[in-house]
């Protein structure tokens, strides 16, 4: 029971995490086609200035809950993926230096590296997460040793790149709503213009990747199982939908609730998927780290329970104040960065 | 081996900015509330000052900080496996409770001058302040778990928690959590002297700079005599706890009842033995670690060679730190002794400006100390590094290693370049 609980808290902690860095990482990755000067560049900088170190703890709690709620799990997920990894850190790293630091240098080259730096570190950690959980969905090749069988270049088959490119999409997306959501004027108007165009192709692709599915992984058996699940899907397809109209009445904080709620859906689809197995093996069924092999002591378990509990809704609330106070529209005074 | 290597770099890295953040943040916290209280615009331009320094070292203590917790899984995963059930829910613990609270106000902090009242502004910082020491207080007693395993089970293979109090009681780690609380305040408050030295050596803002430097100097002379005393304390608990470190620290290879400690020798590790010793305090040793002249210590030849930490590792960097643990109170000490005319002293003023990075050297030695000399096990008793690393080709450790190692040489370079910058500039000028 405790394991059940834990692997949906942890389902849960990444597609927070999926939609709160979401929304920077995708503003970060399409800053080029939304920023024509200086001004807009400093205004995409401030829009993603006082969140995005709060968002990217949610990966260090993922990342962290995996270790301590399913050590087997976290040990041959982030040694089997481990030069994926690699890349998603190094990235991430580059992208936080360049939000922090572009603001304090002066000279145009030094601005325009960091800004590149920004675009590369923000684009990358999509696509690789999507690889990633794509390959996850899947079943990745380990033995029954828990050692992975393969490098990086067997991540990228069709499902995965499908993966990646769904994420890449649906934070691109995420990213607009958000600068649309703190702006007016010219350059909201082209956050929303960037959304209109994405949506087609995400919706394309999105079909695509559900089509992909189907062939490729088992995520579909535990709903045929239980028909009731089906009505889950119900909600991205819904939100999906709604996106494009509610971004053709300009209503910004309402289309991007939407995308957010497309993003933490599509994620929960793929856990609800997977469950019980955290990471099914190609190899052998039998070779799977799943919650029953996987998982911490009972003790650890209900500690760290009771932890989140009284932990994640301070979390949240404080996170949501935060959200609250400084996610206005921004104004030429706000202009720190 | 790479990935030792690459943990030790990558830890060391990290570890250049903690010290600071921990203790520069209470610092800035306590300029801003007596900005708060006074009123008076010299405090405020102190917080705006050293809260810009102390933001340009946050960030790439968060950056790097995420690169450490994945290392666990990505190069030793097996250990991540044996030990997940203790060490791993400590990382979680830490990150529920300390590392939301930093991020998220800090991030208020920096932005909020205009939209927070100056009392809730000010409680951003002390809430990121004590978030950041909430942050330590959960790491340390991961790594005093591994130097000093207690409430666990051996059980389907693997340690399994036991007794979660005993755990976040575990003596070891509230020492070594204490030595280094203390020695992060010796780090932000010569860092503070420092700075503050040159702009006193160039007349630059003097009132400010001179205020700066006596917060520092009253803050470096209570910890690092605090360190130093705590720390004699605490290298008894490893001769109680880690009788194989102590001998390694002291280069003792013979089990002695009276064991003499050497003011200068040169250890000597193939032949197991010393080539040079002199100046002997009889019965130093024993009396230092055991509060007795005669106390038996015993010496490396008490375990097999495969068990014996590497000594001359280990030796230098204790006798580093101890010797910069006693070279920094004497420092503060002169300064307290000059400090009526403290702006004219220019070679005192010249020196704490290049003491700088004594305290990180004195730090990193500290943790050298701590963790070659737990070697070979990483869980002291349990499990052998050797054992923990990931069953992964070198050929991806060796690439991430150069790519780490360059990213981070990059970075360290541009770090220092900002911080040189801004810490130059000097303050904003005074409000007309």
């Amino acid at each position: 029971m405790l394991e059940s609980i834990w692997f949906l808290l942890w389902g849960l902690l990444w597609a927070i995490y999926f939609m709160l860095d979401g929304y920077d990482l995708g503003l970060g990755s399409v800053m080029p086609f939304l920023a024509k000067n200086e001004k807009d560049r400093k205004i995409i900088y401030n829009s993603m200035g006082p969140f995005w170190d709060g968002n990217e703890v949610w990966l260090i709690t993922a990342g962290g809950v995996t270790f301590a709620a399913f050590p087997k799990a976290y040990a041959v997920m982030f040694s089997g993926l481990y030069t994926a990894l690699m890349l998603l850190l190094i990235a991430l790293i580059i992208r936080g230096v360049s939000i922090e630091f572009r603001s304090l240098v002066e000279s145009d080259w030094a601005r325009k590296f960091w800004d590149g730096a920004m675009v590369v570190g923000s684009f990358l950690p999509g696509l690789l997460l999507g690889v990633a959980f794509a390959n996850i969905f899947m079943g990745i090749p380990i033995d029954a040793e828990g050692v992975f069988q393969g490098g990086l270049l067997t991540l990228l088959n069709p499902y995965g790149l499908a993966g990646g490119v769904l994420f890449v999409l649906l934070f691109a997306q995420h990213g607009c709503l958000w600068l649309a959501v703190r702006t007016t004027g010219d350059i909201n108007e082209r956050a929303g213009n960037l959304a209109t165009v994405i949506w087609p192709i995400l919706v394309a692709v999105y079909v695509a990747f559900l089509v992909l599915t189907s062939i490729y992984t088992k995520l579909l058996s535990n709903f045929l199982m239980y028909p009731a699940l089906l009505l889950f899907l119900l909600i991205p397809i819904f939100s999906i939908v709604k996106v494009r109209t509610l971004i053709s009445d300009r209503k910004w904080w309402k289309a991007w609730a939407c995308s957010a709620t497309l993003i933490v859906s599509t994620t929960l689809f793929g856990v609800i998927g997977l469950y019980p197995a955290l990471l099914p093996s190609s190899i052998n069924p039998a070779y799977s780290v799943t919650i029953y092999n996987g998982s911490s002591s009972q003790m650890t378990l209900k500690i760290m329970l009771t932890v989140a509990l009284i932990m994640v809704p301070i979390i949240i609330a404080y996170q949501f104040w935060m959200h609250k106070v400084f996610a206005t529209k921004i104004t030429d005074e706000d202009l720190g960065y | 081996m790479l990935s030792r290597l690459q943990f030790a770099m990558a830890t060391m890295f990290h570890f250049i900015f903690v010290p600071l953040t921990l203790g520069l943040s209470v610092l800035v916290a306590v300029m801003e509330t007596t900005y708060v209280l006074t009123k008076k615009d010299i405090y405020l331009r102190m917080t705006k000052f050293w809260g810009k320094l102390f933001v340009i070292n946050f960030v790439l203590g968060i950056v790097t900080g995420i690169t450490l917790e994945f290392q666990f899984g990505t190069n030793w995963s097996r250990y991540s496996e044996y030990v997940g059930d203790i060490f791993g829910s400590l990382l979680a613990i830490e990150a529920t409770v300390a590392f939301f609270m930093e991020s998220t106000f800090l991030a208020a902090w920096i932005f909020g001058w205009k939209k927070l009242s100056p009392k809730m502004h000010a409680a951003c910082i002390w809430i990121v302040a004590i978030a950041s020491n909430i942050s330590a207080i959960w790491i340390i007693l991961a790594n005093g778990w591994m130097q000093n395993p207690v409430g666990y089970v051996i059980r389907n293979g693997r340690a399994e928690l036991d007794n979660f109090l005993e755990v976040i009681s575990n003596p070891f780690a509230w020492g070594q959590l204490f030595h280094n609380g203390f020695a992060a305040f010796v780090v932000a408050s010569f860092f503070i002297m420092g700075i503050s030295a040159y702009h006193l050596l160039r007349k630059n803002e003097v009132e400010f700079f001179t205020k700066s430097f006596q917060m520092g100097m009253i803050t470096a002379l209570i910890f690092s005599c605090a360190v130093a005393v705590q720390g004699h304390g605490h290298a008894q608990m490893v001769a109680a706890k880690q009788p194989q470190k102590l001998a390694a620290m002291e280069a003792l290879w013979e089990t002695s009842d009276s064991a003499p400690m050497y003011l200068f020798l040169i250890p000597d590790e193939e032949k197991a033995e010393n080539s040079i010793e002199l100046m002997g305090i009889p019965g130093g040793l024993s009396f230092l670690a055991f509060n007795s002249f005669d106390a038996p210590v015993k010496g490396l030849k008490e375990w097999p060679k495969e068990d014996r930490p590497p000594v001359t590792v280990t030796f230098l960097a204790f006798r580093i730190m101890v010797g910069l643990g006693t070279l920094l109170p004497l420092l503060c000490i002169w300064g307290w002794l000059k400090r009526k005319n403290l702006t004219e002293n220019k070679l005192y003023l010249r020196i704490m400006l290049y003491a700088i990075p004594l305290p990180y050297i004195a730090v990193w030695a500290g943790w050298a100390v701590a963790e070659v000399g737990r070697q070979p096990w990483i869980v002291y008793g349990i499990m052998k590094t050797s054992d923990a690393v990931s069953p992964i080709a070198t050929s991806q450790v060796a690439f991430s290693f150069i790519a780490l190692t360059t990213l981070y040489t990059l970075l360290g370079g541009v770090e220092i370049f900002l911080l040189a910058k801004f810490a130059r500039k000097g303050p904003q000028p005074e409000k007309a």
